[in-house]
């Protein structure tokens, strides 16, 4: 197993990553960042793990290949850009920065998160921003191209999701159950159809309004740069939006 | 609807020494004192009253005793009074029965049937005051052998993390919004001050706390709140938290109303919304999800700190425990059936879990057994009450204790289990911001600390008598540890001889 | 059935005596549905790409389409723990079979490995006279469990027609390399990476879990194991391993062999819908739900789990309902593709056709019936992407 590293003398910094184990990668990006690398190129990426965790950087690093779990966990600032499928706990508790994923991502994408955005062009596995978190000017966003399994936004304190329904065929309805159980906070913008009984019990469905449209705006108008979609087009669609019915959805639940 | 439950306490006003100064209505967070302006008199509502003793002690004239009401219903083994009245409770609220504290039922303690042992004759005692008496304990993972460069005979063996304790007395995991900030900051400064650790719980660090930082222990639990890299960064160890004894497999909701302004910019969450705590961590669903969080964390902080993962004593503990060595913790810690808490469900708290005794023994021999008992250090947590109970942990096989309870009743908790009303009139579970002032920082740290020096003199006591003057020559010691009135299984589960034998 | 063997095996499978051995794991398997017959060098490569599931106290294969020269004979695996274990199994084996072959299977000497033990293979056709009334499985079944229950130091791990299970202490690769995986071909072949919690390893606790040719590999631990295991327990089956796999591989055998219930159907049983979903479903498809749930409670798989089950000309993928361990599924032309991670399906196999992840306690089957190329495998169309 070898690790190619090389330099176009200027910022970019190309590593084959080729078997190398993630604790050395992480190493080797850490590297190349105190070296002052704009942009590192990884490739040949299959199932490394914890890739630029905790980087402090605003560096952008390209993967190429298949990366591991935990993608980017407690990734603070750096732009993470997956040219092809992420795996499951991509951006776990994720801190700020950016994470494109031109390919589907697994379970629990964006668990915890409380900043940064996540983009996925495709579908997102279980529990997707489950237990998202907002403080402020500080919000989190995942936008999904595709649809949700189950358990969308589980336990959401805060943030955004949005869930574009692109990959859907047919009936245009989104497949996922149990979408926003114990959602406490945050907003879920979904464009296409879901049925009533796929909800979790403690979200309600609501009319978008002037700022809501804004905020997807935004987000949709990234998305389609990142993608190559047409974001008027996508707009132009219906839009529900899933808030929580209850700051305190288990404020009933106890004697003292 | 009207309340069929009695009083629980009888409220004892010595009207020739009540001087009707109001400070027990001033006191009570209750509301079980009230003045009456016409009458110029104080009046009791014993309904409200919880026990806790803060208006005796702050009375100026001793006017006051609060004692148990004597009220009995007809006796029945199987009726006790109360399930009785938490019936009754359920019946007029109808939800979840919700205590505080730890277990509070007659489970067998098992440090009351476990004697220690001294020198007589055949070796020496050793005199604490005059001779060296080493605690010093190093908490992380061992390697199973030094390794020296055969030229030079220098050190080639690297040590994983340690960290260093004075006292092998930690104080367990509190968060901010379960206790507010002046009790946080007792513990954190009687930390820094006796040489041991603090636990932030999983509420963040909030920022008047970084000070403290070296002596903190950070919680990584099922809420992730405030965890981010700065919060990894400056702690001195990382605890992941799946599950403490009180509740053992579920998780917590910290009320809304107990979620200020500012303990919700420290856990980075909205003010006034429940904190969930789901029951698992949606990254762990198996062991080697455990691994995978071990060393994200690692990866995260590029291993310098040791990384402790936090269980309920439960039924499988020994073969838990050996998984999570196996998975990558350096530390693991063993919170017991009678540990503590700001908030449980009533028939988790007294119903789900093995006592830490057990615990403690079954993990230590597992973990010997599979020769791997140097790749983790071992807390074991619930219910500690004394230096006796301390010296007996360690002699099972515990590296160290973590206390919870016993730091708050130094803080003047009376362990009332009102922790969850978030009324706590000693100041302490609340984060209300008057009532918090009752707890002075100042004071605070200096009790917890008077607390620390006591039970350090007195373990050290306890090993000159074993003629031991370093720790680690008790741990794991069992020898030194006899049992009474314990059956065969006991003894056996618990690796120690009958008083005699 | 004597009882030293058999207590033997349980002492050595959990030593500690806990309710059960626990353990996790990576998965992978690949399956060529057109029935062509493949080295295991990518399935090695791909286990290994997992490494990091596992910790290195147990790694095993399965392959099937493995032995076409003995096609019609049962192939047992079987480990000593030395000779006076061989002999007496031998004479049982001769007293019980024709056996067309016996011989070591063939190893490499590997640093990583420690302490093997003996393994045996032997190609045995059932004498017509001992059937007994009994079908030829139920009368191997029986053979397999006098030996693991009765011979001290002797263990069949495999006895199945045309397949084998490898298996044995170690990470996956360092088994695939002592076992010269690399020189067998076959169509179907299974993996597993271990990572036990309250054992120390040892060989024959390693997975695949086999019974006749059905292979289990699991990942995840199973709350329900008490009453799983109580119930097999009445249809005769004897625990002896004390692991979710086993009860696993047990309920499949009782619900395809026994019960004739389709792979679709056991899914149901194993993965039940929850009763919310039963009730939205139409009046049939209600009706069989319930009723499976009803019978077949005891069964329900409760708690964390993927298993990759396979058996002659098929192979399941299947997780549990709320999905809580994770399963990726592939194509490329007749391949199929089941894997803990996707990562590992990419490594051998870059530009796939399709990769999706399935949803909760829905079965992704292979079968050599429905070549991939010719018709998708059953529930593709309902996965989400
Ligand atoms: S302060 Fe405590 S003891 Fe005194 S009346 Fe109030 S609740 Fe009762
Ligand atoms: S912390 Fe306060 S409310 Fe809780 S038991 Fe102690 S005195 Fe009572």
């Amino acid at each position: 197993m070898t690790t190619n590293i090389s330099s176009n003398g200027g910022s970019t910094v190309r590593i084959d990553v080729n078997g190398t184990h993630y604790r050395e990668l992480n190493g080797l990006i850490r590297e190349a960042v105190a070296d002052g690398a704009q942009r590192i190129d990884l490739h040949d990426v299959h199932g490394q793990r914890y890739i630029a965790t905790n980087l402090r950087t605003e560096a952008e690093i390209h993967i190429h290949g298949t990366p591991g779990n935990d993608l980017g966990a407690f990734l603070d600032g750096s732009r993470l850009i997956v040219h092809g499928n992420a795996q499951d706990g991509c951006g776990n508790t994720m801190n700020e920065g950016e994470i494109i994923v031109h390919g589907h991502a697994g379970d629990i994408t964006g668990l915890s998160a409380r900043g940064g955005r996540i983009f996925v062009r495709e579908d997102v596995g279980y529990r997707a921003a489950i237990h998202m978190k907002e403080y402020e000017e500080k919000r989190p966003a995942l936008v999904i191209g595709g649809t949700a399994q189950d358990f969308l936004g589980e336990y959401m304190a805060g943030g955004i999701v949005v869930a574009l329904g692109l990959t859907l065929n047919g009936e245009n309805c989104h497949k996922a159950s149990f979408v926003g159980t114990g959602m406490h906070g945050g907003v879920i913008y979904l464009r296409g159809h879901i049925n009533e009984h796929q909800l979790g019990k403690d979200v309600g469905v609501s009319k978008l309004t002037r700022k809501d449209r804004t905020i997807l705006r935004d987000l949709v108008t990234q998305f389609a740069a990142h993608f190559g979609y047409d974001a008027e087009e996508i707009l132009a669609s219906r839009f529900i939006k899933l808030v929580p019915l209850h700051l305190r959805p288990y404020g009933r639940l106890y004697t003292c | 609807m009207k309340t069929y439950l009695p009083p629980r306490f009888v409220i004892d006003r010595y009207a020739e020494r009540c001087i009707a100064c109001q400070v027990c209505v001033r006191q009570c967070s209750f509301d079980a004192h009230a003045y009456d302006g016409e009458d110029d008199e104080i009046r009791s509502y014993e309904k409200n009253c919880v026990g806790c003793h803060r208006c005796s002690v702050f009375c100026p004239t001793q006017a006051l005793n609060i004692r148990l009401n004597p009220l009995s219903y007809r006796p029945n083994v199987n009726w006790q009074p109360e399930f009785i009245e938490d019936i009754i409770r359920q019946s007029e609220g109808g939800g979840v029965l919700l205590t505080g504290m730890g277990n509070d039922k007659p489970y067998r303690v098992y440090w009351d049937h476990l004697l220690l042992n001294a020198s007589q004759v055949t070796n020496p005692s050793i005199d604490p005051l005059r001779e060296p008496m080493e605690l010093k304990t190093f908490l992380g993972r061992k390697p199973d052998r030094v390794e020296l460069d055969p030229a030079s005979l220098s050190l080639k063996t690297q040590l994983a993390p340690q960290v260093a304790i004075d006292v092998p007395v930690l104080f367990s995991a509190m968060s901010y919004g379960a206790i507010n900030l002046n009790v946080q900051e007792s513990l954190a400064r009687a930390a820094t001050e006796a040489g041991t650790l603090f636990n932030v719980g999983e509420g963040g660090l909030h920022q008047t706390l970084y000070k403290y930082a070296n002596n903190a222990i950070v919680q990584v639990a099922s809420g992730r709140f405030g965890v981010h890299p700065e919060y990894l960064d400056v702690a001195r160890f990382i605890e992941i938290k799946i599950g403490q004894g009180a509740k053992p497999g579920i998780g917590g909701h910290l009320p809304g109303g107990k979620v200020s302004e500012d303990v919700a910019e420290t856990r980075m969450i909205p003010a006034g919304t429940d904190a969930l705590s789901p029951a698992p961590q949606h990254d762990i669903y198996s062991i080697e999800d455990l691994a995978q969080l071990i060393y994200a964390l690692k990866e995260a902080t590029n291993y310098t700190k040791p990384v402790c993962v936090k269980i309920a004593a439960v039924h499988n503990s020994a073969a838990i425990a050996s998984g999570m060595v196996r998975a990558g913790a350096d530390i693991i810690a063993l919170d017991g059936l009678r540990g503590s808490t700001g908030a449980a469900p009533k028939m988790i708290r007294d119903n789900v879990g093995i006592p830490i005794e057990l615990a403690i023994a079954s993990v230590d021999t597992r973990l010997r057994e599979e020769g791997i008992r140097n790749q983790a250090s071992i807390i074991a947590a619930g219910g500690f009450r004394n230096s006796a109970d301390v010296v007996k942990a360690i002699a099972l096989g515990a590296d160290a204790v973590y206390i919870g309870t016993a730091a708050l009743i130094a803080l003047g908790c009376t362990v009332c289990q009102q922790c969850p009303t978030g009324k706590c009139a000693w100041g302490i579970a609340t984060t209300d911001p008057i009532l918090s002032k009752r707890v002075n920082p100042d004071i605070g740290a200096r009790r917890v600390v008077n607390l620390l020096r006591g039970w350090s003199l007195e373990i050290k006591e306890m090993l000159g008598g074993m003629g031991i003057n370093a720790l680690e020559s008790l741990r794991g010691n069992r020898l030194h540890l006899r049992g009474v009135d314990l059956t065969d299984g006991e003894l056996d589960v618990l690796g120690v001889r009958l008083a005699g034998r | 059935m004597g009882g030293k063997g058999m207590d033997h095996w349980e002492r050595v499978n959990n030593p500690y005596d806990d309710d059960k051995v626990i353990a996790a794991c990576s998965l992978f398997g690949m399956m060529d549905t057109s029935g062509k017959r493949f080295s295991g060098g990518d399935t090695i490569t791909a286990i290994a790409n997992m490494h990091e599931r596992g910790n290195g106290l147990g790694g095993g294969f399965a392959v099937y389409g493995l032995y076409p020269q003995y096609a019609e004979h049962y192939a047992f695996h079987v480990m000593y723990l030395d000779e006076a274990a061989r002999r007496e199994a031998e004479s049982l084996l001769q007293d019980g079979f024709r056996v067309a072959l016996a011989e070591p299977v063939p190893t490499r000497k590997t640093r990583a490995i420690e302490n093997p033990p003996l393994v045996w293979r032997y190609f045995l056709e059932v004498r017509t006279q001992n059937g007994q009334g009994l079908s030829h499985d139920d009368y191997v079944l029986e053979k397999v469990m006098q030996i693991n229950t009765g011979v001290r130091n002797a263990f069949v791990f495999s006895s199945g027609k045309d397949m084998a299970v490898f298996k044995g202490v170690g990470y996956p690769e360092d088994i695939a390399d002592y076992f010269r995986l690399d020189e067998y071909q076959g169509y179907l072949w299974t993996a597993h990476g271990r990572f036990p919690t309250n054992t120390r390893g040892w060989w024959g606790g390693a997975h695949p879990f086999s019974i006749l040719d059905w292979t289990v590999n699991h990942n995840g631990e199973i709350s329900s194991y008490g009453i799983n295991r109580r119930y097999l327990e009445m249809f005769g089956y004897h625990c002896t391993m004390q692991t979710d796999t086993e009860v696993i591989a047990y309920a499949v055998d009782l619900l395809v062999r026994r019960h004739h219930l389709p792979i679709e159907v056991v899914a149901d049983v194993l993965a039940a819908p929850l009763w919310s979903q039963i009730e939205r479903e139409d009046g049939e498809k209600a009706a069989l739900h319930t009723t499976l749930r009803q019978v077949y409670g005891s069964l329900l798989l409760n708690g964390p789990f993927t298993v990759v089950i396979a058996h002659q000309g098929e192979m399941i993928g299947l997780t549990d309902r709320i999905r809580l361990r994770p399963l990726t599924a592939a194509t490329k032309g007749d391949l199929l593709f089941l894997s803990s991670e996707e990562s590992a399906i990419r490594l051998v196999c870059p530009q796939l056709d399709r990769a999706w992840i399935p949803m909760g306690g829905e079965p992704i089957i292979g079968s050599l019936q429905r070549p991939l190329a010719k018709r998708e495998p059953v529930a593709v169309e309902e996965a989400t992407a």
